[in-house]
């Protein structure tokens, strides 16, 4: 989603990403990949069959990466270059959707990987522009979170169409002048008590998050996972959101914009991500965070390998690179979310004092198990029928939400 | 390019008797290029225009039809691909409340905006052209373009700075007496916001059109017995029109066009066009939708542009 957004630090970057990302290529229509379209495509991914190496061979001497801005400093890419004589070139992508249309075609034959979320994961991998990896060949794998190490979002019938990378909660932001205890329910961002006084992300994927509250607080309805709905969930959700919208102050695009509310006190509660609760509480202002009752939403990444990559031995030197505890742990700071490789933790101390707990690193499974992670809403839901409502009708019901 | 270097190289083409065909005296190559085109004026203007007309064609135009066919497509909803089959969906959406509420607002503000610049700008024109000084002028103009020094980004974070709750103007209104404002991130705000960003691209023009008035015309009225406001009723106004009218397409079109303001300091109803045509392309991945978006500020200043010939602002600005 509106990833850029997530980096926060540099207004005038993301100002400018803005006005990149509003003239932004078309993609290039090229051959509409395999894989069909929405509702039909069918159940398995058209690169479930091919072979993966047993072995990584001579490296190509350059690498081509899709990322998210941040997501490819000089700290951890320079050494990286040293080590394996692969010239990194980046391509900084301003949202999922983009991340897709530069994938379109296996990446063709020009991109190597790409550090897709959890929302564009499936449209990835069941367009065909993703392929499995051998995940052996990548040995911090086995030093992750449990959870991450097959996720369902990049792991579909044992194969792995990537690496998990590093994932963030969708925390419940407040302040503790309003809330002296914390708040135990997403309810408080529904509660008319609030009215104008609450701000959420405005991002489509924000429909889960109402879908999650409802699948507690009504369970008549019958939700069990946010990101498949029915349409009669789906429409509950949708008039969740259409009740708070009065009571909402802003729905923010960028993470400063709602430092700056918190900050000046404009609003008390709202939906957030632990970076501007650790930017907040680190200036000073009387705010917490927390995952309420009902769990919470979250982006986990991946490193996902194209279906055309030209260099695929450095790809995998790179996988095996960022995977390593160290670099996990510098990027987990730098960017403010959290490490998939556990060893990381520590890491993070020596570069920021208190960093791994601040950003749950160190947290118990018990905790990651309450996240429902980001991933891409589809028609065909699991349940054989065919009868969710994918993502694009998410985006139009998302405008007529805040519109 | 090419007409110019010939002209230039070659001798000066002062004798056109001398042209008969194939027998230009001098000889060299480039005498008989240049001489062929002083003598063929249109070949003259097509070769001198041709490269910035193809730029306007190849790169302005062509890309505006591209946008406008890819309107009439529709993407896969699953790989973000386009699908070009032809369909008007795209269009019957545009015509659903959400989206008429949003293009509403938009064509609101923007006319907001542009009275709010108009009413502004024109004492401040008539100050600057016909009442200050040679050097208070000076320093006026110097006021009016300073802001366009600083970037776009930096003056809309100065104003949420001024607006937020517990800001400059709340702090002010409270210092006075009147109690805290909190006006940040609403409507309100966008209007002052705009408001100021686009008020010099108003003042320049009406201060053009307000100095061109001869005095002669003003004293005239007063001879003929008109007071002051009958003056500027009957004899400013009118004169100052075409100026405030060209500004005006300033104000509107940009406002028309932003997607920046509403982001930053608009509140939780204040999604503009731009806004749309951004997620739609940024988030939603749905190129058609927003082309077909895209297409419905083209046609509003089609029509306010028709208007503002009709009143003369393209005459004598």
């Amino acid at each position: 989603m509106s990833r850029w957004t997530r980096g926060g630090a540099l207004l005038a970057a993301a100002s400018a990403a803005v006005l990149i990302a509003g003239c932004g290529s078309s993609g290039g229509p090229a051959s509409s990949s395999s894989g069909g379209g929405g509702a039909t495509a069918g159940l398995t991914p058209p690169q479930a069959g091919t072979a993966v190496p047993s072995s990584v061979g001579k490296t190509e001497g350059h690498l081509n990466l899709i990322a998210w801005e941040g997501y490819a400093q000089p700290q951890w890419v320079k050494p990286f270059q040293q080590a394996t004589g692969c010239q990194v070139s980046t391509k900084y992508a301003g949202s999922s959707s983009e991340m897709v249309s530069l994938m379109a075609n296996g990446g063709g034959g020009q991109y190597d990987l790409v550090s897709a979320s959890g929302d564009a994961d499936l449209r990835l991998i069941y367009g065909g522009d993703v392929k499995p990896i051998n995940i052996n060949l990548i040995p911090s794998w086995k030093q992750f979170h449990p959870f991450l190490q097959s996720p369902p979002f990049n792991t579909i019938g044992g194969k792995h169409y990537g690496v998990s990378y590093e994932f963030g909660p969708n925390v419940l932001l407040y302040s503790k002048k309003t809330f002296p205890t914390a708040p135990t329910t997403w309810g408080v961002l529904y509660d008319k008590k609030y009215s104008g006084q609450i701000t959420v992300p405005d991002n489509p994927i924000q429909i889960a998050d109402a879908a999650l509250y409802l699948s507690r607080t009504k369970p008549s309805l019958g939700i069990t996972d946010p990101y498949e709905l029915t349409q009669p969930q789906f429409t509950a959700a949708v008039n969740l959101l259409k009740q708070e919208h009065p009571l909402i102050k802003k729905y923010w695009a960028l993470a400063s914009q709602e430092i700056s509310l918190f900050q000046s006190g404009t609003t008390v509660v709202g939906a957030a991500w632990p970076y501007q609760t650790n930017t907040l509480v680190a200036a000073g202002a009387k705010v917490a965070d927390t995952i309420p009752s009902q769990g919470a939403t979250g982006w986990a990444d991946t490193w996902m390998l194209a279906t055309k990559a030209p260099d695929p031995n450095c790809a995998y030197k790179w996988m095996q690179w960022v995977t390593t505890p160290k670099i996990q742990a510098q990027q987990a700071v730098y960017f403010g979310e959290t490490p998939a490789n556990q060893l990381a933790c520590p890491i993070m101390n020596t570069i920021q004092k208190g960093s791994c707990a601040a950003y749950h690193a160190n947290a118990p499974e018990s905790y990651f198990q309450t996240i429902k992670f980001w991933k891409t809403p589809l028609a065909q839901c699991g349940n054989g029928k065919n009868d969710c409502v994918p993502f694009q009708q998410w985006v139009t019901a998302w405008t007529q939400i805040v519109g | 390019m090419a007409s110019t270097t010939a002209q230039q190289g070659g001798p000066a083409p002062g004798r056109p008797a001398a042209g008969t065909p194939g027998g230009a005296p001098s000889g060299g190559p480039s005498a008989r290029v240049s001489a062929a085109l002083w003598r063929r004026a249109w070949l003259r203007a097509t070769l001198t225009l041709s490269p910035p007309l193809a730029w306007f064609l190849v790169i302005y135009l062509a890309s505006l039809v591209v946008m406008l066919v890819t309107a009439f497509w529709t993407v896969n909803p699953f790989t973000n691909t386009l699908v070009h089959s032809w369909t008007l969906a795209n269009f019957r959406q545009l015509f659903t409340s959400t989206y008429l509420t949003i293009i509403g607002r938009t064509i609101g503000m923007a006319a907001l905006v542009t009275v709010t610049d108009a009413v502004l700008a024109f004492p401040f024109g008539y100050y600057m052209a016909r009442v200050a000084s040679h050097r208070g002028r000076q320093l006026l103009f110097t006021a009016v373009l300073l802001p366009l020094w600083a970037s776009y980004i930096a003056r809309v974070y100065a104003w949420i700075v001024i607006l937020q709750k517990g800001g400059t103007l709340s702090w002010f209104f409270t210092k006075i007496g009147l109690g805290a404002v909190n006006i940040g991130y609403t409507n309100t705000a966008m209007w002052l916001v705009f408001s100021y960003i686009w008020l010099p691209f108003m003042i320049v023009p009406v201060y053009g059109a307000l100095e061109r008035i001869p005095d002669s015309l003003l004293e005239a009225s007063g001879d003929l017995g008109a007071r002051n406001w009958r003056t500027v009723r009957s004899v400013l106004l009118p004169l100052a029109l075409p100026g405030v009218v060209a500004g005006s397409i300033f104000t509107f079109s940009l406002t028309l066009g932003d997607f920046i303001t509403p982001l930053l300091v608009g509140g939780a109803n204040s999604n503009f066009i731009g806004n749309v045509i951004y997620t739609n392309l940024g988030t939603a991945g749905n190129l058609p939708f927003a082309a077909a978006l895209a297409v419905v500020p083209i046609v509003i200043m089609v029509f306010y542009l028709l208007g503002a010939r009709a009143l003369g602002a393209f005459e004598s600005v």
